[in-house]
């Protein structure tokens, strides 16, 4: 501030004010539908105001599920599978680029160049473009409807090896220096300095991952057609869609508040974490 | 760049790399071959016979009238996408960054429909809007007077799509407009303050220049995001409809390739997707290399 204006201060704070309340406003709306029961969502207008069924509403959902035939799947299963997804995708993204990184910067060797740009050409196809093909990769090798299937295509990640890299080549020279003369074999030094000084690069990362694997919704829609697998994002999705005479809102909405829930909280908690990651994986 | 001090090994750095390559071989480049090929043969229906037609596919698809009301809808919706949301982020940060008390709490309070799913975004503004129990829409029914109901009216299906986009975008572009403008050398603002400069003229004389570089990069980003993240939000609220009128060329490729089974049509929707993808690449990379240097 490099002068005092009390009105321009006033509408600064009243601004930015109205565009929280604008931005939280469906939030607020989902978690008041999910509070109410059924008959109170299908009269318009719906209340601006929390009711009394709270409680008695995300049990259903977690764990009565509802709806006809396979789709009465309890929601418990899709965090489930969200949460090993998610956590799935950040590991094995990090675990893999990471050691690229490495070799790619403390070794060298023939095709070192040939593999790096390998890995940095990929970084702008995302899965929406070529979607047929790797469907049908998926399904030549027997990965449909598993773990594996949802997980191995989305963990290659030029962002992630390419900010390793940029990270490692800051690491001063000395440190390798004195972990060679000190005996250190490459392993060791990696094992024992380098991933420990990654840590807060880590940790940013993996907060972007995880809402990353949290959130995919075309892949996991191709590639699973068992309820065992569905997670949480595409299950509200099938919800929504089906038709219904009478749809039960408060169960939808308290699914979408279940299926945002988590990334949100880790947006909100670690937030140095993710506006650090956001910055790093984006440059 | 390269580092003075490496290790030996002649087998240890390709297993390193391994994992990575392997991964990104099979779901990355072969793939994208395949796209390709795909795109300039033809299947029979019964997935029988196949055989090579060239750019068969390309001519047939850009002669379709469809696919070309599909790429007018897109370049509208993103040019919507990306107004909007450049220009509301932008406002935002402007004001979040003249807060000296409680800037932080605001600042959580606005970043996190980035968390947010794009599916689930539209599954939200699919329930505010809509036209039976909608909140908004009953006040623009009965408060208002307005006629609305995005299920059947087109313009309104593609209104409502645009305005869940622009939320679940929102906040990252305020994130990268509040990290430039707090970036600006406060000097500069107070030297043109003691010049007599007011905070309008002060915004758009080195404020605004001096966020280009942040606003290009977004710019980019949010073009990108528009045409490619945007799936979830459509396929949650409006499926393409109504009468195709929210079917985004990438919602297109997958209701082609996965509804319709035109592998051929959609593997050429996919490869003409793919040259954008590069061709914006291309564009952010050059943009990088010129930050850099500076």
């Amino acid at each position: 501030m490099v002068e005092n204006r009390p009105f321009l201060t006033f509408c600064s704070h009243f601004l930015v004010l109205l565009g929280i309340v604008i931005i939280a406003f469906p939030l607020w709306m989902t978690f008041v539908a999910s509070t109410h029961d059924q008959v109170t969502m299908l009269r318009a207008p719906v209340p601006l105001w929390p009711g009394e069924h709270m409680l008695e509403n995300y049990r259903t959902v977690l764990f009565e599920g509802f709806g006809t035939g396979a789709a009465r799947t309890p929601l418990y299963v899709a965090l489930l599978n969200s949460s090993i997804m998610a956590l799935g995708v950040c590991v094995g993204k990090i675990a893999i680029s990471i050691i690229a990184a490495y070799a790619v910067v403390y070794f060298r060797f023939p095709l070192r160049m040939f593999f790096f740009w390998m890995i940095f050409v990929t970084l702008m196809l995302p899965v929406e473009v070529r979607i047929v093909p790797t469907y049908q990769v998926v399904a030549s090798l027997g990965m449909l409807d598993s773990y594996g299937g949802l997980i191995v295509p989305l963990i290659a990640s030029a962002t992630a090896t390419f900010l390793f890299r940029q990270f490692f080549l800051s690491v001063p020279d000395e440190l390798a220096e004195a972990a060679r003369i000190d005996g250190a074999g490459p392993l060791r030094f990696f094992k024992d300095i380098l991933l420990p000084m990654s840590r807060t690069s880590i940790a940013a990362l993996f907060v972007i991952q995880f809402i990353y694997g949290w959130n995919q919704y075309l892949w996991p829609l191709l590639i699973t057609t068992k309820e065992d697998f569905y997670t949480v994002v595409m299950t509200l999705s099938r919800q929504v869609n089906t038709v219904d005479a009478a749809p039960h809102w408060n169960w939808i909405m308290a699914m979408a508040l279940l299926a945002m829930l988590p990334p949100v909280l880790v947006v909100v908690f670690m937030q140095r974490q993710f506006v650090r990651g956001l910055v790093e994986t984006e440059k | 760049m390269n580092k003075r001090v490496t290790f030996d090994g002649r087998l240890l750095p390709y297993l390193l790399v391994a994992p990575q390559i392997a991964v990104t071989l099979a779901f990355f480049i072969w793939p994208s071959g395949q796209t390709l090929w795909q795109s300039m043969i033809l299947e029979d229906a019964f997935g029988g016979n196949t055989r090579f037609v060239g750019f068969a596919n390309f001519a047939k698809l850009l002669s379709d009238d469809g696919y070309w009301d599909s790429v007018r809808l897109t370049m509208f919706f993103s040019f919507m996408v990306t107004l909007c949301g450049l220009g509301l982020s932008l406002l935002l940060a402007t004001m979040a960054d003249r807060i000296v008390r409680g800037a932080t709490a605001y600042k959580a309070f606005l970043v996190w429909p980035y968390a947010v799913a794009p599916a689930v975004a539209g599954v939200l503004f699919g329930f505010i809007f809509n036209p039976a129990v909608g909140i908004v829409a009953w006040f623009l029914n009965k408060g208002v007077g307005y006629e609305f109901n995005y299920v059947i009216n087109g313009q309104q299906a593609l209104a409502l799509v645009i305005i869940a986009a622009c939320w679940n975008q929102i906040s990252y572009n305020f994130l990268f407009f509040l990290a430039g403008l707090q970036f600006i050398p406060r000097s500069l603002i107070e030297a043109a303050a003691i010049d007599g400069a007011g905070p309008g003229r002060r915004f758009w004389t080195i404020i605004f220049p001096l966020l280009a570089p942040t606003a290009f990069f977004l710019l980019v980003v949010n073009i990108i995001y528009a045409f490619f993240g945007t799936f979830g939000v459509v396929d949650a609220m409006t499926k393409g409809g109504p009468a195709k009128a929210t079917e985004i060329l990438v919602f297109k490729v997958y209701n082609d390739g996965f509804r319709g089974q035109d592998f051929g049509g959609s593997a050429a929707q996919s490869a003409i997707l793919m040259l954008i993808v590069v061709a914006f690449t291309v564009v952010q990379f050059r943009f990088i290399e010129r930050r850099i240097q500076y």
